[in-house]
């Protein structure tokens, strides 16, 4: 494994430039026929681009199409427009041949440790079962997942145990190491913390980051909880509604958002600490934004435009693009 | 870190096999059936050998007797030998039997894994068949092939699987669309597993319960079926014996010689029950989910109890509550409270805590600390099997603890309401919420039908809600889930309340919506004067909401006091480590390169030590933590904790450490802090 660290980094460090991963314009609709297209859609137009090496956290509300984007990136969820490129090879549209083909370089964790395993496999099976299909021996796959479940912190005899022996944070890190076992470039985390206890999420945190340092992964962060995010990632992309609202460097986007969004999101995260906190409380009271309606926007506009304390009329007529305000990239006429 | 692992019970490769013998194995019925199937195959595959007559073989010595030493069940009309005929046709019946069900169920089980795999237009399609197929007449058909292709036995059988496989199909398409839905099935497509893969590897295994059951039960239906033709002339050529045929023989002397029913009947009958026999123990309780969560039944019956609380039933005086008048006081006081199952561990140990008039109470911990069934034990609905089985809740000096279930109705929605974190528990989807918020507001303050709408509209209002006259028209599955918050709070402050209990009210709603309803609790507190206990496991909420806050360690309170003191000035470790591992304790600019964590996890209640609970995960563990420690006060306020080293953390003032960055760890951040 660390042999193949090494050259790794060489390749990220011959070519740069190319992005470990590149959403381009994707729009993702739920449903079939007009009915569907005449709802908006779920992603709308969404780009990002992930580097090699880097973190991504992709954040916002339930409804906001962010995990639907990672079932997008991963071809659970089919796309209705845009691309999806992964270390330059077009995978917007691929089949489960050519997402065999991938070599496991594009894998997942999700957010419920109680079904993301099988529970009538043993722990090897689950963990050898992508090794299986790339032909590995099945002395060789149980070997592989002995060492893997060792370096997520489990002892190797979990091999032959069942899914229910486990607790909830035991299976999340198995979750991880099934996902790392066939030496993955990108990996797809699906609020993969936030099914857990303070404890027992910290230390999948930080064996997230470990693995992360240690293999020069690449990783895409879904989460609601901006705080966790900005653990993980160097860059934040801010969602709405299918929308890109913000994007930009963690520390830029969560300690000085400049969307009014990102503003009511960063404000509504409660810290453990009361002084603080009433601050904060009042910061959130004062901005002004408005309870979610039941009714969307009108198309034309931006999807915020309702609840936003800053609305014009130029809001609820034209989208605003991205444009780039200090270190971030901001959806907004008056950022 | 090692952590606990349960050690595997069997090593046996195939759980599949493993969890069904268990069960078959465990039940008498099931066993017997297995033994009397197996008997009567064994005996009818090897009849040629040890029957004492050929089935054929007539004695008109002997015609139409009952049991004797020659023939020992019997003879029949032609003096044939009974048992002789019995179980040399056995072997056909259940071998023809066994056609039905593997084609009914293999059919079925095949049309519903590629229905669940293959999406919502083939599954369309495939749905379409099978519907007309069950409208189908049954008998009519197989009558037809009869007809057509004469009594060809295994032929009709298959044939009368391919009929019963629609109805199949439907039983299994719903578990298997469920097992399609798995995140792990997700996982394996990400993988490039081929949907063929998928339905053998992930699916059918799923589906193997299932399946044997309705085998077992489809064979018993088979059998009948297949006698039933022979009774009315369609069964094996004669002079071949048959069940049904000898049946349909013996109906003809039923006044002259009524024995000749009985052994024949008696076999049919013993094997039929000896398939449902064994359906039933394969399908009793096929407990594949983990232990740990509450079984469906429980489930159930918490949700019944939460959905209660909104509607409390029993139209009881309660001079209080009735009254228009301001509560007068409401002093919640917990002494010594402990919970626990009936005849098992406890769960909850020597809980104490005051929540006076107005303020709020966090409960905080991780899950397995009993937060929620000290919280539920307030209202008497903790699940079957579990109750109070010490202490005092004194509600208005009052023992809510020893209180009958009739009392605890009275109180609840009355006096003690509940908000749980699921809002559609408290809904029922069937009515409107106009129509659930009235009727709580007739029952629970004796108003009339136009004064409770009016004062149903006025509760949402009260509770943010702009737009309250639609919302009273909508159903609960219209509206969203911070709006269905809202309206359980509604429904909860329908009975004005003095306390609500508040389990987990914003865990599962985004954190703007979190923050716009611990607004409204808020000012509901201030507005109302009635105090909330506030359980949650987000120090953040705490630190947003609560005046006081027990933090809550293995069914004991290990540290409690006011929030500012707690949350700033943390004297237990287990508070301490907790702050250490929220990442919302840290901004982004002082982002730790790891979070503190807490080795090992929440012990379960029968490995509770007799000392500190927390001993075997804590940092600052030492000898004196062997012995039971007692909860005093710890110096500021009216705080108290339970730590022999309480006082030392607090003078040194000791940090819970993250564990090291691994070395290899270290040179990318320097890199990165130099970058």
């Amino acid at each position: 494994m660390s042999i193949k660290t090494v050259e790794r980094q060489d390749t990220a460090a011959v070519a740069p430039e190319q992005p470990m991963l590149e959403v381009k314009e994707l729009v993702v609709r739920y449903g079939r026929g007009r009915k569907a297209a005449a709802l908006p859609a779920a992603v709308d137009g969404v780009s990002f681009s992930i580097l090699p090496g880097e973190t991504v956290g992709l954040v916002g509300e339930s409804g906001s199409g962010k995990s639907t984007i990672g079932k997008a990136i991963l071809g659970l969820q089919k796309s209705a427009g845009g691309t999806i490129t992964f270390q330059g090879k077009d995978v917007t549209r691929a089949g489960a041949a050519e997402r065999r083909a991938l070599g496991g370089e594009l894998r997942a964790v999700f957010q419920d440790p109680n079904s993301s395993l099988n529970p009538r496999q043993t722990i090897g099976a689950s963990l050898a079962e992508p090794l299986r299909l790339r032909g590995v021996t099945a002395a060789e796959a149980r070997e592989k997942a002995e060492a893997m479940l060792e370096r997520v912190g489990l002892p190797r005899e979990a091999v032959d145990r069942y899914p229910s022996q486990f607790s909830g944070g035991q299976r999340q890190r198995i979750a991880v190491a099934r996902a790392l076992i066939c030496d993955p470039r990108l990996v797809v985390c699906d609020e993969a913390v936030s099914a857990l206890d303070l404890s027992t999420q910290a230390q999948v945190l930080n064996l997230l980051a470990d693995l992360r340092d240690e293999l020069g992964l690449s990783y895409l962060f879904i989460a609601h909880d901006i705080s966790v995010v900005q653990f993980l990632a160097q860059r934040v992309v801010v969602l709405y509604r299918g929308q890109v609202m913000e994007s930009g460097p963690a520390a830029a986007v969560t300690e000085a958002p400049k969307h009014p969004f990102t503003q009511a999101l960063v404000a509504a995260s409660p810290v453990p600490r009361p002084a603080e906190q009433a601050h904060r409380r009042a910061v959130r009271e004062a901005l002004g934004v408005r309870t979610a309606a039941a009714v969307s926007a009108s198309p034309g506009g931006c999807p915020f435009s309702q609840r936003c304390p800053l609305a014009t009329e130029l809001c609820t007529s034209e989208r605003p693009a991205l444009r780039r305000v200090g270190a971030s990239d901001v959806a907004c006429h008056y950022a | 870190m090692i952590p606990s692992v349960a050690p595997a019970p069997h090593q046996r490769k195939n759980a599949l096999a493993r969890f069904s013998a268990h069960r078959l194995f465990a039940s008498p019925g099931g066993v017997a059936g297995v033994i009397w199937l197996a008997a009567l195959v064994a005996a009818s595959l090897t009849a040629q050998w040890w029957l004492p007559y050929k089935t054929e073989d007539q004695d008109f010595t002997a015609v139409l007797s009952g049991p004797t030493a020659a023939h020992w069940l019997g003879t029949d009309e032609l003096g044939r030998d009974l048992l002789s005929r019995i179980f040399a046709a056995a072997a056909g019946t259940l071998g023809t039997s066994l056609i039905t069900v593997i084609v009914g169920v293999g059919l079925g089980t095949v049309l519903a894994m590629l229905a669940a795999a293959a999406g919502e237009r083939v599954e369309a399609v495939i749905s379409r068949v099978t519907e007309i197929m069950m409208s189908l007449p049954g008998t009519v058909i197989i009558l037809a092939v009869i007809g057509a292709a004469g009594t060809n036995i295994p032929l009709i059988m298959a044939i009368l699987g391919i009929l019963i496989s629609a109805g199949i199909y439907r039983v299994i398409l719903g578990q298997a669309k469920s097992l399609q839905s798995q995140l792990y099935v997700d996982a394996a497509k990400v993988d490039g597993v081929s949907t063929l893969g998928i339905s053998l590897r992930h699916v059918l295994p799923g589906l193997t319960n299932t399946i044997v059951v309705q085998s077992a039960l489809i064979f018993a239906v088979g059998m009948l079926i297949q006698a039933g033709l022979a009774f009315i002339g369609f069964g094996p050529p004669i002079p071949q014996p048959s069940w049904g045929g000898m049946i349909q023989g013996a109906s003809q002397h039923v006044y002259d010689a009524p024995w000749l029913m009985v052994p024949t009947g008696a076999v049919l009958a013993l094997t039929v029950l000896a398939a449902n026999a064994i359906g039933n123990a394969l399908g009793k309780a096929p407990n594949t989910t983990a232990s740990h969560l509450p079984s469906a039944a429980a489930r159930r019956q918490r949700a019944r109890a939460v959905a209660a609380v909104g509607a409390a039933t029993t139209p009881s005086a309660n001079p209080v509550a009735d009254s228009d008048a301001a509560p007068a006081n409401g002093q919640l006081s917990v002494r010594g409270l402990s919970v626990g199952v009936d005849g098992g561990p406890r769960l909850v140990t020597d809980v104490s805590f005051d929540v006076e008039q107005g303020t709020v109470l966090g409960l905080v911990g991780e899950s397995g600390c009993g937060k929620t069934m000290t919280a539920l034990s307030l209202l008497g609905l903790l699940p079957s099997g579990v109750a109070a089985t010490g202490g005092q809740i004194l509600w208005n000096g009052k023992n809510l603890a020893a209180a009958t279930d009739r009392e605890m109705e009275a109180i609840r929605g009355r006096d003690i309401a509940l908000i749980s974190q699921e809002p559609m528990r408290a809904l029922d989807p069937m009515f409107t919420v106009g129509y659930q918020l009235t009727s709580a507001i007739r029952r629970l303050r004796k108003m009339g039908k136009a004064d409770a709408r009016k004062e149903a509209r006025t509760l949402l209002e009260k509770v943010g809600i702009v737009d309250a006259e639609r919302i009273l028209k909508t159903y609960p599955h219209q509206i969203s889930g911070g709006m269905a918050q809202r309206v359980a709070i509604a429904l909860a402050l329908s009975g004005r309340p003095r306390l609500l209990v508040a389990d987990e009210p914003t865990t599962a709603l985004d954190v703007t919506v979190q923050a716009e309803i611990l607004s409204l609790l808020r000012s509901l507190v201030k507005d109302t004067g009635m105090s909330v206990v506030m359980v949650t496991h987000d120090l953040g909420v705490v630190a947003d909401i609560c005046d006081n806050v027990a933090v809550m360690y293995a069914g004991q309170v290990v540290e409690s006091g006011r929030t500012a003191n707690i949350l700033d000035n943390p004297r237990h470790p287990y508070t301490l480590a907790l702050l250490a591992a929220d990442p919302h304790a840290n901004s982004a600019a002082d982002m730790p390169d790891r979070l503190a964590t807490i080795s090992g996890q929440v012990p379960q209640p029968k490995d509770w030590p007799t000392g500190c609970r927390f001993a075997a995960r804590c940092q600052f563990a030492g000898s004196a933590c062997a012995a039971p420690v007692p909860l005093l006060a710890s110096g500021s306020e009216e705080g108290l904790v339970r730590c022999v080293k309480a006082d030392e953390l607090a003078v040194e003032g000791l940090e819970w450490l993250a564990t090291e960055v691994p070395t290899h760890r270290v040179l990318k951040i320097v890199e990165r802090d130099l970058a």
